[in-house]
């Protein structure tokens, strides 16, 4: 199957909430030592629900589109519920059969994401 | 050029295929050496008394020599391995007695991990020191660095030849001449895994003590390799493998083991593949290295033409614009377009490429980079390839650049 569908090259393209908060509650970076992608994310969070967020990164389109992808779908979310997510609901949200060779780079917002809410949580 | 003789572009006559570097693609005379061992002979080594075992070991025999020709080495300074990982892992072993905590081991930045990290763990179990040649950006290693970096206490060098990253050729005899004056009693180890498939190697002239390479960048088979190792190290040095073949007195107190290469060689060796290095060797030795050599050129020239002349400053060459440096491979990395989506895309298009650290993260840390993609050429290559390759990356370039 063809990764670079039109969806992928958008948000590519055109990353939503793509630049970091002024002001924010939550943050966190994340690295994918081996292909050097790099994603930094900033989140304002209020009585725990994610008011807003946004995020800065380097690196592949996979990883950048579904870090678009995902983080789209979170502002208004519970943060308990969004650290429930799962690879699966980041790889649904792709909507691509990603190989082994490339998960790392598609799951790199999600682990971002976790850094980010779920630590404090269980600290 | 020779694509005929490869059975793969049979099943995939589409398929651009750059990636020798990784592994070499096989032709049909390796293929039938490796079935003819495992159909007609079939047997072990040196254990059977009957006429097929005794076959066996006479071809074996025989590939031996041929290997120690194709080096100038000598048949006993020989050790079959099961690639160039085993043969510097087990060397690493094998010197790890004679090496001290006021030694210190020298690799440089542009070492595959292969040449890189049993040399790292030796010196952290005897806790000497380990020190890294920093390459140019043109992909050698300077004289001032050498004499920097190279003190006294130096024990051990081990160098590539040639980068798997850069694809620069060092002057190999030069650089080897240089390391011994600095440090003569080093050990100098050489990594001559992609060096094989472009240059031949004498190791008399070379004058070092080791020298590594694996089957398969050779147009020959997985799971078999080379240690060549000079006759007077490979009298006295202990084997560090332990089993069947390699002993003449197991029982008394103090093991008495054969002399090499039979000491080194522990348990059965991979003999279809050895029997499928030799048809390599053949393969080589039939189309000379001067001709692989100047089909190489002509590729590197082309495709090092056509990749700047289409993407001007958008690419970078990695190791400079001066093909005449570079054998096999040709490494580049585009501005904000990321290495591993250069290689999917031409990948489902048909077009196999590497993209990554290429197993040498070293250089990449050190030369800031955190991903190239690697172009390697074979025989079956030609400029009709690098044509096929360049419109793909027009298209990718204009689908991905921001």
């Amino acid at each position: 199957m063809n990764l670079y569908q039109d969806h992928i090259l958008d948000h590519y393209h055109n990353p939503r909430h793509f630049g970091f908060l002024k002001e924010s509650t939550h943050q966190s970076e994340a690295l994918n030592p081996t292909c050097g992608d790099k994603l930094a994310i900033t989140l304002l969070i209020e009585d725990g629900t994610i008011k807003d967020l946004g995020f800065e990164g380097e690196g592949c389109a996979i990883s950048l589109a579904s870090a678009s992808l995902l983080y789209d779908t979170l502002i208004g979310t519970k943060m308990t519920d969004a650290c429930q997510k799962e690879p699966s609901d980041v790889l649904s949200l792709t909507g691509l059969a990603i190989s082994p060779g490339r998960m790392k780079c598609a799951l790199l917002s999600l682990e971002t994401l976790k850094k980010a809410l779920c630590a404090k949580i269980e600290s | 050029m020779h694509k005929e003789l490869f059975p793969f572009f049979t099943h995939y006559p589409e398929l651009v295929y750059f990636d020798s570097a990784a592994t070499a693609l096989k032709p049909q005379t390796v293929v039938d050496a490796e079935v003819e061992y495992l159909t007609l002979a079939s047997t072990n080594l040196s254990r059977g008394l009957y006429p097929l075992a005794e076959q066996t070991s006479a071809h074996a025999d025989i590939i031996r020599k041929l290997t120690a020709s194709f080096i100038n080495a000598l048949p006993e300074e020989i050790i079959f391995t099961s690639g160039t990982t085993a043969g510097l892992n087990m060397l690493a072993l094998m010197l790890e007695e004679s090496l001290t905590a006021d030694d210190a081991i020298v690799v440089t930045d542009f070492e595959h991990h292969a040449n890189y990290l049993p040399w790292k763990e030796l010196a952290k179990r005897k806790k000497a020191e380990f020190k890294v040649l920093k390459s140019t950006d043109t992909g050698i290693i300077s004289e001032s660095e050498l004499i920097q970096t190279l003190t006294d206490n130096t024990a051990i060098v081990a160098i590539s030849a040639l980068s798997n990253v850069t694809g620069v050729m060092q002057d190999a005899p030069r650089l080897i001449e240089a390391i011994r004056e600095i440090v003569p009693h080093a050990v100098i180890v050489v990594d001559a895994a992609q060096y094989i498939a472009h240059k031949a190697i004498d190791v008399r002239k070379w004058d070092a003590d080791f020298v590594t390479f694996s089957g398969h960048k050779l147009y020959g088979p997985t799971g078999v390799g080379i240690l060549y190792g000079k006759h007077n190290f490979l009298r006295i040095l202990k084997p560090r493998i332990y089993g069947g073949g390699m002993v003449l007195d197991a029982c008394s107190k103090e093991t008495t083991y054969k002399e090499s290469p039979d000491r080194y060689e522990a348990g059965t060796q991979n003999i279809s593949g050895i029997f499928a290095l030799g048809a390599a060797i053949d393969f080589i030795k039939r189309i000379g290295y001067e001709s692989l050599q100047r089909h190489d050129q002509k590729l590197q020239k082309y495709a090092e033409e056509r990749l700047t002349d289409t993407f001007g400053n958008l690419i970078t060459i990695i190791g400079g614009k001066d093909y005449t440096r570079r054998a096999g491979i040709l490494s580049f990395v585009f501005t904000g377009i990321h290495p591993h989506d250069i290689a999917t895309l031409l990948g489902e298009k048909g077009i196999c490429v590497r993209a990554g650290e290429h197993c040498a993260k070293p250089w990449h840390r050190n030369h800031g980079y955190s991903a190239t993609t690697r172009l390697s050429f074979g025989l079956y290559n030609s400029k009709e390839d690098i044509d096929i390759l360049i419109t793909a990356l027009i298209e990718i370039v204009d689908l991905l650049k921001k």
